[in-house]
């Protein structure tokens, strides 16, 4: 288990205990956080698990990929260099304590 | 009675359960739900004698066959019909009828053809024509919602996005009819749908040449990536071809099911009339809960071990979608159409590699309807018994008399 905390658009804050090897989308699921829609379950289709990564955590995390990148292209909320898809970054032990901060809108 | 043997026997797991069911008889598409449940129940594999297949109902192995695309391909067709041993009826396709790594690059360029970024720029559009839709609609009364609203509005965007010429789009829902009835065994739908086919598909084959596709649209866009290598020219019309199989009918078949929703359970309407930011949302439920697309076939490619059972080497396995829907495994009151339901992770567009290369375009259709509405119309009022569509594959109406009152 590795402790994630989402902040909700209205500041408020909400950690997990996500489970090692889950995406970071499918813990959001799992554990009722709002805000994470996730229309296409997980296969990279439709980019409504877009999340803000904390800046302090960018840079530990796996690139972006050219599949990620295209779909960032089309999120509902505002793109920013901090953007990433929640379904595509895998919670691991490394990523204990990581901030995301949850868009207004994912569609 | 040898007792050794009755004792031996006692440890045997249970065979494989074989059932009766037709999954493509009028009977079952009248009803589905007592079958799937028995499908359900009757384990996580079953087979179905009709027909000699295997069968899964239940959400976990629907899950587990759809994202082991190695074991279960999709090469040797998606239908019944076994790819390797009998002549396909049509050109298989590039993207649905294909496995890795072909699969890989064909679904890479459609995916940029109907993706996230795209739809952005598609939205308002799709948005202001279905306005305009419930308008009239609203001005007429009564009316048909199937041929006049889950018909009607898809034939007013996508085939304009889609880049098509205005004659002959009579043809798209019967060729699309005709590719969903042909996934099913050789009974009546399909054999009659196969015999009608030559002129529809005269219609599609030429209207994936580029020449006949307007610039900007779906279909030019597709013949653009053989510019710079992506597919080839010879690859591009059969590309173009999905769309027009699989991008019209089926958002015809979802439109209709959410309707048919929201008309038949008033409180859900209330909630989405209170808040029509729902609108998306109660799509995506209407497609959990009638799910439009009912099967897929896969065929293995190993024997494999399935829910306890050892299916062997070469053969075809029916996932029923919309059971898997309603496993009641998987979902709280599966048989409850909630418009504000957590729907992530039904499999009504599929899942894995090849989840429905389109349903963003689905979902844009779906919200901008139901948006429309909610914000315009009062009530939906059923004014005359619905009547089923019979298909081998898709589920839906023929016709839905209703009224609207405006709001």
């Amino acid at each position: 288990m590795t402790t994630i905390t989402f902040i909700h658009h209205d500041n408020r804050s909400q950690s997990v205990e996500a489970a090692d090897g889950d995406s970071l989308m499918l813990a959001a699921l799992t554990h009722g956080v709002d805000g994470i829609t996730a229309e296409c379950g997980g296969n990279a289709v439709c980019a409504t698990c877009h999340v803000y990564v904390d800046e302090a955590w960018t840079a530990k995390l796996d690139p972006v990929s050219d599949d990620e990148d295209a779909l960032l292209d089309g999120t509902a909320a505002e793109r920013l260099p901090n953007s990433r898809l929640s379904c595509q970054i895998k919670v691991q032990p490394a990523l204990a304590g990581l901030v995301v901060r949850i868009p207004d809108k994912q569609s | 009675m040898n007792p050794t043997n009755h004792s031996q026997n006692s440890g045997v797991a249970p065979g494989i359960p074989h059932l009766a069911i037709d999954p493509f008889s009028y009977d079952f598409f009248d009803d589905p739900y007592p079958a799937h449940q028995e499908m359900r129940e009757a384990g996580p594999v079953v087979y179905l004698d009709q027909w000699n297949v295997y069968g899964v109902a239940r959400y976990a192995e629907v899950y587990a066959v759809f994202n082991d695309p190695q074991t279960f391909c999709s090469s040797r067709g998606v239908g019944l019909s076994d790819f390797a041993k009998e002549k396909p009826w049509r050109p298989p396709s590039l993207i649905l009828e294909a496995d890795p790594p072909a699969h890989t690059r064909t679904r890479a360029v459609l995916s940029k053809v109907l993706s996230p970024a795209v739809m952005k720029r598609l939205r308002d559009g799709f948005m202001v024509a279905a306005e305009a839709k419930i308008d009239e609609l609203l001005a007429r009364g009564s009316f048909d919602a199937i041929p006049h609203l889950a018909e009607a509005y898809p034939l007013s965007v996508f085939p304009d996005a889609l880049g098509l010429q205005a004659a002959g789009r009579e043809h798209l829902i019967p060729y699309a009819s005709l590719v969903f009835n042909a996934f099913g065994p050789p009974n009546e739908l399909r054999q009659q749908a196969i015999e009608r086919s030559a002129p529809h598909q005269a219609y599609v084959t030429a209207q994936c040449q580029r020449d006949n596709l307007t610039p900007g649209g779906f279909g030019a866009c597709i013949h653009a990536f053989s510019d710079t290598g992506e597919i080839t020219p010879a690859e591009a019309p059969l590309l173009v071809r999905s769309l027009l199989s699989a991008g019209l009918d089926t958002t015809v078949y979802g439109i209709g099911a959410a309707v048919y929703c929201l008309a038949r359970f008033p409180d859900q309407w209330a909630r989405l009339r209170d808040d029509p930011s729902l609108a998306r949302n109660a799509f995506e439920e209407a497609v959990r809960f009638e799910s439009p697309v009912q099967t897929f076939f896969r065929t293995t490619t190993v024997d494999v071990e399935l829910g306890g059972v050892v299916i062997p080497e070469g053969e075809k396995v029916l996932m029923f979608l919309g059971a898997a829907n309603r496993d009641p495994r998987r979902w709280e009151q599966p048989d409850s159409y909630d418009i504000t339901r957590k729907v992530s992770g039904h499999v009504g567009f599929g899942s894995g590699i090849h989840m429905c290369v389109g349903q963003l375009v689905a979902r844009l259709e779906g919200e901008a309807v139901l948006t429309a509405l909610a914000r315009k119309v009062g009530a939906i009022t059923m004014s005359g018994e619905p009547t089923r569509r019979y298909n081998n594959t898709l589920r839906g109406l023929e016709s839905l008399p209703v009224t609207f009152t405006p709001a």
